[in-house]
Formats: C-alpha cells, sequence, structure tokens
C-alpha cells in the first residue's frame, strides 16, 4: 500500500493553527458470512473551524460509514477498524475510553441524519426529545430543558415554537422535522456538524430553505461542518472543500470552484458530465459505463479500472495514491489532490 | 373516435335481455377496434380532460361517515402525442403520482376522462379496458419493490403473456424474454437470475422490460430513476430515450428532479397541490416560466456549477405546501406566493394563455394558471 499524502493544506481561517478534525488513514471492514467487505480503505481529510467539507460518493462509496466512524455509531462487530486515527482537536478518538469518547459525542460533535422520521422517537413530544440534551448532558430541570427546546425551536424557524412544543413528530411537514433534526444537533453548540444527506428527503424548495438554515448557523456559530451528499448539485452551493469517494477511497480532493470546473480524476469528470443540466437542453448524456464494484470483490490497482476510459495496464496492478496535482508548468494548485495515474492527462489534456 | 360506439347502438326502443347483450359486444367490439387503430405520429394519442380524484376521509367505525376529501388531483387536463414525452414534474404531494395511476386505470376517477384514442377509458371494462391495459404500461419508482423476489427474471418479465397470450405464444416465450433482455442491455443468460441478484440499474432495466413485453404504445414512468445512483441514473436515461425512437412509445415521465425532465421531455407539465400550474414545451417552461412557482422552482434547483449559481437569482418560498384536504381558496398557490393578492384568494385562475401573451408570438405565449403571469428567466446567469 502507498502512503498517501496530506492532500489539504490548513485553512485560513483555522482559529488555533490545527484542524478540528483529522481522519488519518482510516480502514473499515465488515465481517460478513459471504467474507470481509472493505468499505473503507485508507480515507484521509481534515476540517477546520468554520469549515464545509463536502464528501461526495455513490452509494456503497464508504462515505457514511466513515462518518459513524467518527461519530462511534458503527455496530462493532461487524464494524471493524483494523488501522487509522480520527484525532478531533489533536486527540485519537479511536484509543479514548468509551467514557471520554461518550462526553465528544453529541457534546462537541453532533450528527444530523438523512431521515428525520426515521431518527426521530415517535412516541415522545419534540419538546421533550430536544429538552432531553440538556437534561441528559447538562442535568437541567425539566422545565428549564423545556424553555430551551422553545429557544431552539425558535433558532431554527420553527413557526409559533411555544405552541408545537408538545407537538409529537408526525405533526410535523418533512421539512419542519429536518429542522427539529438540526435543532437537536445545535443544542449543545457543536465544534463539528455531521450532515449525512441532511436534505435528500426533502422537496426542492424546503431543501433550499434548509440549506440556507444550516449554513447561517454553521456561520453563526463557526462550526466545522462534514456535508455527505451524492448530489452534486447541493455540494456546488454551500461547500467549501471536496473529496470524491470511490470504493472506500478519496479519488480527488479540490476547492469547490476548481473541481467543477477542472476535474483531475475520470470519475469525478463522469459524473459531473453524467448530470443533465437545467440552462439547456443537451445531446445524449454521457454514462459512466458498468457498475460500482462490489466491495467484497474490489478490483485489483485503481478500483475505478474497469469502467475508465483512460484505464491502461498500470491501472490494473498498481493502487494510485492521492497525490498533490500541479499546473501544466508545475505551479501549485493549493488544495487540489488526484488519485490516478494520469491526472495529468485528465486534468490538462 | 368518441362518437362510433354511440352511433353503433341500434334504435331499437323496446330492446330484450339478449338484445343489450348484442348491443354491449358489438360496442365492445367497435371499442377494441379504435383501440387498436394506429395513430400518426404528433397526433393526439392520450387526451385528459377535467381528471378528478378525491379520496375520502371517513370518521367513525361502524357508521363511517364522510368528513371530507383528499383533494389529491382537482382538474387536471392535458394532451399527449404520439411519440412525445410529456414530462410532469411537482413536490411531494402534488398529486402527480396519483395521475399516473388514473391513467392506468388503477384507482377510479372521481370525475374527468381520460381519452385513449377516442375511447374514454375510465368508462370502458372487460375486452375494452384489457386491450387498453395492454397498450398503456407503467414503470416503477423503486426497483427494490416493484419486482416479486421469488420469482425469476424470466417469470417476471413473462407474466405480462400470461395475461395476454395472443402476444406470445407459449412455446415462444422463453425467446421473447430473452429477446426483451437483450433489448434492456442485460444478458440473456440472466434469465433464470432472481432480482436480488441485480444491481439497482439493473432492476429498473428489467422493470423496463417488463413495460415493453406487450408492445405497448404509451409508458407512464413514475420517477424510474430517483432512487439510483448518478452514474446509473445516465446510463438508463439513455436506454429510455433510444426504445423511444425504436418502438416510437410515448412517454409520461413523472418526476421531481427538474434538469433530468428537462432533458427527456418535450413538453413540461408543472403541478401544484393536484392542479397543472403551467405547461408547455421544454424551452418554453425551463427558459421562459411565468407561473411564480415554476420560477420559484427552477431557482430553488441546486445547480453543479459554483460560478453560475453567484449569479443566479434564487427565491426561496417561505412555509410548506398546504394539506391537500384543506387547500387554500382561489390559486392554491398563493399562501407562499410573493405576488399574492385579494384577487388570488377570490378566483381561482384557470390554465390559459395569459391574456398579455395572447397576440404576441413570444415563447411566454403559453398556458399558465397565474392572474398575474410574468415572464422570468431564473435558470440562466444574469
Amino acid at each position: 500500500m502507498t502512503i498517501i499524502e496530506e492532500a489539504f493544506v490548513p485553512s485560513p481561517r483555522d482559529n488555533d493553527g490545527g484542524p478540528l478534525l483529522e481522519v488519518r488513514d482510516l480502514h473499515v471492514e465488515f465481517h460478513t458470512r459471504e467474507g470481509v467487505v472493505k468499505a473503507v480503505n485508507g480515507v484521509n481529510y481534515n476540517v477546520a473551524a468554520g469549515e464545509t467539507l463536502a464528501v461526495l460518493g455513490e452509494s456503497g462509496s464508504g462515505k457514511s460509514v466513515t462518518a459513524q466512524a467518527i461519530m462511534g455509531i458503527l455496530d462493532m462487530p461487524p464494524a471493524k477498524i483494523p488501522q487509522g486515527e480520527i484525532r478531533f482537536r489533536g486527540q485519537d478518538m479511536l484509543t479514548m475510553s468509551a467514557d471520554e469518547r461518550r462526553k465528544i459525542r453529541g457534546q462537541r460533535i453532533a450528527m444530523i441524519f438523512q431521515d428525520a422520521l426515521s431518527s426521530l422517537n415517535p412516541v415522545l413530544s419534540v419538546g421533550y426529545q430536544l429538552g432531553e440534551m440538556f437534561r441528559v448532558h447538562q442535568g437541567m430541570s425539566k422545565k428549564d430543558a423545556k424553555a430551551k427546546a422553545i429557544e431552539l425551536m425558535d433558532r431554527v424557524k420553527i413557526p409559533a415554537a411555544a405552541a408545537r412544543v408538545n407537538d409529537y413528530p408526525h405533526q410535523f411537514s418533512g421539512g419542519m422535522r429536518q429542522r427539529i433534526m438540526i435543532a437537536m444537533a445545535l443544542a449543545l453548540e457543536p465544534e463539528l456538524i455531521i450532515a449525512d444527506e441532511p436534505t435528500t428527503a426533502l422537496d426542492v424548495t424546503v431543501q433550499a430553505q434548509v440549506m440556507d438554515l444550516l449554513a447561517e448557523l454553521q456561520r453563526e456559530y463557526n462550526m466545522g461542518l462534514i456535508l455527505i451528499t451524492h448530489d452534486l448539485g447541493v455540494v456546488a452551493d454551500v461547500a467549501d472543500k471536496i473529496a470524491v469517494m470511490y470504493a472506500g477511497r478519496i479519488v480527488e480532493t479540490a476547492p469547490v470552484h476548481e473541481l467543477y470546473k477542472r476535474p483531475a480524476h475520470p470519475y469525478t469528470r463522469g459524473l459531473l458530465d453524467s448530470i443533465p443540466r437545467l440552462d439547456q437542453k443537451g445531446q445524449e448524456l454521457y454514462a459512466i459505463k458498468g457498475l460500482p464494484p462490489n466491495l467484497l470483490r474490489i478490483p485489483t490497482g485503481c478500483a475505478f479500472n474497469p469502467r475508465c476510459p483512460k484505464a491502461q495496464d498500470i491501472c490494473r496492478t498498481d493502487i494510485p495514491a492521492l497525490l498533490p496535482v500541479t499546473e501544466q508548468d508545475g505551479g501549485e494548485l493549493p488544495g487540489r489532490a488526484s488519485a490516478c495515474h494520469f491526472w495529468k492527462e485528465t486534468l490538462h489534456g | 373516435m368518441a362518437e362510433l360506439s354511440k352511433n353503433d347502438e341500434p334504435q331499437d326502443a323496446t330492446p330484450n335481455v339478449s338484445d343489450v347483450d348484442v348491443v354491449e359486444a358489438a360496442s365492445e367490439e367497435a371499442s377494441v377496434a379504435a383501440i387498436e387503430a394506429t395513430v400518426e405520429r404528433g397526433e393526439p394519442i392520450l387526451q385528459v380532460r377535467n381528471l378528478v380524484k378525491h379520496f375520502p376521509l371517513t370518521q367513525g367505525i361502524l357508521f363511517k361517515k364522510q368528513i371530507g376529501a383528499v383533494k389529491a388531483v382537482d382538474g387536471v387536463s392535458f394532451d399527449l402525442h404520439q411519440g412525445e414525452t410529456l414530462g410532469i414534474v411537482g413536490e411531494s404531494g402534488c398529486g402527480k403520482s396519483t395521475v399516473a395511476k388514473l391513467l392506468m386505470n388503477l384507482e377510479q376517477a372521481t370525475a374527468g376522462e381520460i381519452f385513449y384514442k377516442g375511447q374514454d377509458i375510465t368508462k370502458l371494462s372487460g375486452r375494452a379496458l384489457k386491450a387498453v391495459r395492454r397498450n398503456i404500461q407503467m414503470v416503477f419508482q423503486d426497483p427494490y419493490t416493484s419486482l416479486n423476489p421469488r420469482m425469476t427474471v424470466g417469470d417476471i418479465i413473462g407474466e405480462p403473456f400470461d395475461i395476454h397470450p395472443e402476444v406470445a405464444p407459449k412455446g415462444d416465450r422463453r425467446r421473447r424474454v430473452q429477446e426483451l433482455l437483450d433489448v434492456v442491455g442485460l444478458n440473456p443468460e440472466y434469465i433464470n437470475r432472481y432480482p436480488h441478484q441485480f444491481s439497482g440499474g439493473q432492476r429498473q432495466r428489467i422493470g423496463i422490460a417488463r413495460g415493453l413485453a406487450l408492445n405497448p404504445e404509451i409508458i407512464i414512468c413514475d420517477e424510474p430513476v430517483s432512487a439510483l445512483d448518478v452514474s446509473v441514473q445516465a446510463q438508463v436515461i439513455n436506454l429510455m430515450e433510444r426504445l423511444q425512437d425504436e418502438f416510437n412509445l410515448s412517454y409520461i415521465f413523472i418526476a421531481h428532479d427538474l434538469s433530468i425532465v428537462r432533458h427527456i421531455s418535450d413538453r413540461v407539465g408543472v403541478m401544484y397541490l393536484g392542479k397543472i400550474a403551467e405547461i408547455g414545451s421544454d424551452e418554453q417552461i425551463y427558459e421562459h416560466p411565468t407561473h411564480p412557482y415554476t420560477q420559484a422552482l427552477l431557482s430553488a434547483v441546486p445547480v453543479p456549477d459554483p460560478e453560475a449559481r453567484e449569479h443566479r437569482e434564487r427565491i426561496i418560498l417561505t412555509g410548506d405546501v398546504p394539506s391537500p384536504a384543506n387547500p387554500p381558496s382561489g390559486c392554491h398557490f398563493r399562501t407562499r406566493c410573493w405576488k399574492a393578492q385579494d384577487k388570488c384568494a377570490e378566483e381561482v385562475p384557470l390554465l390559459a394563455i395569459p391574456e398579455r401573451f395572447k397576440a404576441s408570438d413570444t415563447p411566454a405565449s403559453h398556458e399558465s394558471a397565474c392572474h398575474f403571469a410574468e415572464e422570468k428567466d431564473v435558470v440562466h446567469a444574469a
């Protein structure tokens, strides 16, 4: 296995020098009856305070599993983390005791899930569930916790919060439920939020409202945000930098503008070419041939090689490392890296 | 045509029982003949007029009484021409999937007509209905739940032949199924496999093959690619476009993804709370929308181009879609509309070409259900 170089330069908005969260060479595998499913195979990324990292990938790319490993909510077994580090403010969370980890989870790192209806308890009022954060983590009284819950519902712009605090999840619409999930994540003013497909289940008009709210609150609290999504459109709207994942690896990283203008990996290019445009009627769509790989049997060499139009012999034998890419004249491209043997051809060709 | 079956009825003043049977058989015969006739390319093949579907809301267990109705579809009219794709877009709960079920005659319409080659299919039964059903097929959204996990792919795709044996005689079916697998880009040797052995994209191909089995003229696609990964979506869209050319199909393509709808559609209808807000060619709707809801919807779509996004005007609607059980009076959109005035609460705007654009020949001259229709380009950078 090749050593993967540091891909991101530290964000200028860092307040204390080091990144908020650093993931180092993370591996996650699942032991199943059919064999070992290698879901994450050496992922590196970091997020600074106030920064938004978008992790883009299709189903099975390992984007959600990485997030679950960071949160410490993987079921182990069947999951196993054979190697890697997850450093939060410099401390490796994987070597911490369960108690220490518990103090970070929820209070300092919070998560927003895709499906708000199944993430909320249907038999408890939303006020009770929001107040639980304060009662459990801060030992507040029931009355104070409820007052805090109303305040939070106001923050996420739920109309008539005081009147609705005793309502149950089914009495809210999808967009409102997702706001409650955001309120719950924000309750203890965490330093980092991981949002796993936060708007996928919502309609476009509501999606825009929720993303705007999330971005606004992030600025206000100067939080780091990891946005996990498969939607190239949503990413373009809010992210600072992007990490594209394929078969458990990061194949490309770039600041958001750069990625769309000049992708440096054939997979990213294929993805961008395969989505229809809203503002023009195109010709036949470009389609990436084949299917995403079975994680029980990841192809040797570059995992993308069976689907890649540029694949050569070296791609079938050597795993390309995620290395910084440069301009044609050797000029630096800060924050950019690609895991392709032929990145030069892709980026400049 | 529509009058054909009526004219065939004999003018007998006192028909006896056997006469009625004969009459019905004759009119059925005529209906079947009309259904089997061919329609020229570009002619309307399906005409929907004032289609309404209300689901009753009841109270009480033993003595149920109706206390209201969910107005899922509330007066929808459109034409589908032979060989074209009509896209229907709208948010969840706007009634687009109910329209699909009504067109398939899977739900009984509360009111309104659906003319397929001049025959009102909401009133057909027996042989004539069966003939219509053969010609209108459906591809469903979720390839994971729309295929029976206990049936092989061959049985799934071949099942339509059990109901319509005239399409493929018994001995010929296996070969026919393999042909269909080949047409949708699957290996014909997979005929004995089960659905769980396939990926999402491949399953959707199986669903499409089943839809094609009876050589239909119309395929209704309800969110056919929304459950698929981005890289696989393009493959399925390309396949559907190829099949349309090859078999001269007409599509009704229902989706919430506006970019995909634009790509595949010739004409697009935008639905909101059971009504069509605006309908026109893809260029008219996307480049020259005149209904505020269409404009808001288009401006909210995240575009995968950070540069364009900075120049785009975004209209962020407040609030959620109101409940279809209790829609607002007048224009259904007025509660979220920034242009709403008193008139909008009092008068229901009709779907028609707005008065001010009627005389002109601009692309803004298309049907829009708004009292204050105004053209506004929201998808292009300023």
